[in-house]
């Protein structure tokens, strides 16, 4: 399938409009700005009308089957329907466990009955997905899960404790890892792959309260959970090659993902917008010399982390440290977001103590609870502290 | 957008050129080489600077009609980046300075100076008075009947130019003097010791010098040049630091790899382990810089994106420098502590490298004035 330049364009200008006229008004609360942080009903409501309205006018899954809710075109739209949401700042699409995970993958492997039941609810937001990897014990080392899964007739048991689900309390469904063997000789091999329902007897969610004092995740507690046997995705052992799959949907539409933002994209230019009327020695907080001085040091950290994405495209100038801009990536990033928030809070003078709730924090306490949350980006997924360790040993060589 | 221009992009003779250039200063300047020449008078092997000129080094940011192969200024980042990367001093680095000084204030009139430099004429651009990188008013002057007085300070491998490119003030307007170093007097020139033992520079005492009107560009259009001239000055040093910042790094890897204590591999301990990657990750980011820098500077005049890129590019590699250095004399222990030890040759250089062409903080006090108006 090829799409002219002329077409595409035309639809860029087509979603630029909508996206513009359609970004809704302040609700009146502080929205979530990333898909780990919908804490509540009200939030929840809003993302699921939100999202619905996305699909509704045909930005979402775009590439997916039209039988399943989709428009079957060829997925370099929704690459331009999510530019166009990222570049208009809307909210995000926060079903995006089944967005991006899940729907793909039952897109790629499922049965055609099992994307009969899923993906067109997965787009319009009436089924909301979660994922269920992680365990108390075993954060860093998803290949160790120890959740079990033991087939009895026509169904399988589950048992065990997941951690960090994103949205547990509100999910339908879990993509869920589980032990079918423990006795494989590799760890890896004696996991099972499963699209298991959250409303059934023996599956408990308790919610995290996070340091913002705000939820989003939860813990998921299963206790003799019966599901049916066709949960099972692929064959028993699969486990683990399935959900590293899942992990490659995470490229976007091109890779088949049904497309949205995760996250709403906030830079150094907004905090610096946001400073303008901030008042410092009573003269504008922008000519304080020495705050001028680290403002341009975020600005050149965040220029050097989009150089680094380029230059580590060009072999020739990404050779002498093989790897070592892919894999300190997530530790750049994670780390330079978190200082640069840090910075916004600093930079409000006086204000910088209020908080969300208080009506005259700046943008309701944005830049308070963006802070407080850039650490799930420093925690999660390896600490700072593990990924240095990383590259210490790959990118370096240094001894473990 | 705050962030601006983002291009980066590798041309084919950029490298071509990055290839040759690791490969020769690897072959060339290997550190017993580089120790070899901290004590001698010029400060590098003669040798190796004929040959720098035989592979037309000299003249790769130059016009082909003076001689040069016209790939401009952004072809002379992977170069200096290797000689860094080799403490490789040479005049190169002081000479493209004139050059660029030169073309960029005088169009076709001086063409026959740079033909000259291509083909291996050392210059040198007598810059600094004080120690004041911000200064735009000279003290050196050129009065009416063509004669110059005051001293040029921290002037780079003077001792060795043929030609020295002087910024002057004439009748309150800033001009160029060439002058001959057949025309100084004896004892005009006096060796400064720098802390950089690869580096080489004197003061220049120009007074009683004459220069003939034909041998004076001056114009409005000189200002432009000359800051021009220090943007790219600053991406040169940069590229150079950003060089010895890998080397730097490596020497701390090695180090850390085979050296033990308490019965451990010492890059074993993350007290170590940590800050190393953090250098990595700072000379990832001056790298990005460097070649981002290399990737907008052409032979026009430089634009606002220009000199935003050279300049973060300066902030970046050179802190970037001082702090490999600096931690290489320290995780090398008493090792470290001593001249044998190679980590002090980046120290030094990081010294010298932050004060050429002003340090992190007069570009970034400049930056906010261009990203925060």
């Amino acid at each position: 399938m090829s799409v002219s330049e002329l077409e595409l364009n035309e639809f860029r200008a087509e979603v630029s409009a909508w996206m513009h006229d359609n970004n809704p008004a302040d609700p009146g609360f502080l929205l979530p700005q990333t898909f780990m942080e919908v804490g509540d009903e009200r939030q929840l409501e809003f993302l699921r009308e939100w999202q619905h309205k996305i699909w509704a006018a045909g930005y979402l899954g775009m590439a997916w089957p039209k039988e399943y809710g989709g428009r079957g075109v060829d997925p370099a739209f929704q690459t331009i329907a999510d530019h166009e949401m990222r570049r208009h700042a809307v909210p995000i699409s926060f079903n995006i466990i089944g967005l991006g995970w899940a729907g793909p993958l039952i897109n790629d492997i499922g049965t055609a009955q099992e994307k009969e039941k899923y993906l067109k609810r997965i787009l319009t937001a009436e089924d909301v997905w979660c994922q269920g990897f992680s365990e108390p014990e075993n954060g860093s080392d998803l290949g160790n899960a120890q959740t079990r899964a033991v087939r009895d007739g026509d169904e399988y048991v589950i048992n065990g404790q997941k951690i960090w689900t994103t949205m547990g309390n509100f999910a339908q469904y879990m993509i869920l890892l589980a032990r079918t063997n423990p006795d494989t000789p590799r760890k890896y091999d004696g996991l099972s792959f499963f699209l298991s329902p959250m409303d059934i007897p023996g599956v408990e969610t308790r919610p995290i309260r996070k340091l913002t004092g705000e939820y989003g995740f939860t813990e998921t507690f299963f206790t003799d959970a019966r599901i049916p046997a066709n949960c099972l995705m692929g064959e028993e052992g699969q486990g683990w090659k399935i959900a590293m799959q899942t992990l490659q949907y995470e490229r976007g539409a091109e890779a088949g993902a049904a497309g949205g933002q995760m996250m709403v994209r906030v830079t150094v230019e907004d905090m610096i917008n946001e400073l303008q009327g901030v008042i410092r020695d009573e003269a504008a907080v922008l000519d304080d010399p020495l705050l001028r001085d680290q403002l341009v040091k975020a600005i050149m950290e965040e220029k050097s982390l989009v150089l680094g994405v380029r230059r580590a495209a060009i072999p020739g100038l990404s050779s002498d440290y093989p790897g070592s801009l892919a894999l300190s990536g997530k530790l750049r990033m994670s780390e330079s977001t978190r200082r640069m928030r840090q910075l916004a809070i600093k930079l409000q003078g006086a204000e910088g103590a209020l908080y969300v709730g208080d009506e005259e924090a700046r943008q309701r306490g944005f830049w308070q609870r963006a802070y407080l949350n850039s650490f799930s980006a420093t925690i999660g997924g390896g600490t700072s502290q593990v990924q240095t360790n990383i590259v210490a040993e790959h990118v370096l060589g240094l001894p473990k | 957008m705050v962030i601006g221009n983002t291009t980066l992009t590798l041309t084919e003779e950029q490298g071509m050129l990055m290839d040759v250039a690791h490969e020769f200063c690897r072959d060339k300047s290997p550190v017993s080489v580089v120790r070899a020449q901290l004590d001698t008078e010029l400060g590098f092997d003669t040798n190796i600077w004929k040959e720098m000129i035989a592979l037309g080094w000299t003249g790769i940011a130059l016009p082909e009609h003076c001689g040069g192969s016209g790939l401009g200024v952004s072809a002379l980042v992977p170069v200096f980046e290797a000689m860094g990367r080799a403490l490789l001093g040479t005049p190169l680095l002081t000479t493209s300075l004139a050059a660029q000084l030169i073309m960029r204030a005088s169009g076709a009139a001086q063409e026959s100076r740079l033909t000259d430099i291509a083909s291996g004429t050392v210059a040198t651009l007598a810059l600094n008075e004080d120690s004041d990188w911000g200064r735009e008013h000279f003290a050196v002057s050129l009065d009416s009947r063509g004669t110059l007085s005051g001293t040029k300070r921290f002037v780079p491998d003077a001792t060795v130019a043929k030609l020295f490119v002087v910024p002057v003030q004439r009748d309150g307007e800033l001009a160029i003097a060439l002058v001959d170093a057949s025309q100084l007097p004896d004892g005009a020139i006096r060796p400064n010791t720098l802390i950089d033992e690869t580096k080489r520079a004197a003061n220049v005492d120009f007074t009683g010098v004459s220069v003939e009107e034909e041998r004076v560009i001056s114009g409005a259009q000189v200002a432009d040049a000359l800051h021009d001239t220090r943007l790219i000055g600053a991406l040169l040093v940069a590229a150079e630091a950003t060089g010895s910042a890998g080397a730097c790094l490596d020497t701390i890897v090695e180090y850390l790899k085979t050296r033990k204590q308490f019965g451990k591999l010492i890059g074993s301990y993350q007290a170590l382990k940590h800050p190393t990657v953090d250098i990595l990750i700072d000379t990832d980011s001056s790298r990005s810089f460097i070649y981002h820098a290399a990737s907008v500077v052409g032979n026009d005049s430089l634009d606002v994106d220009c000199e935003i890129a050279c300049r973060m590019a300066k902030a970046q590699a050179t802190d970037t420098l001082l702090q490999a250095g600096d931690r290489a004399i320290q995780f090398h222990g008493g090792m470290g502590f001593t001249y044998e030890c190679d980590a002090q040759l980046y120290l030094r250089r990081a010294q010298w490298s932050q004060q050429q062409f002003g340090d992190a903080q007069h570009h970034r006090k400049r930056l906010a004035k261009l990203l925060l108006g």
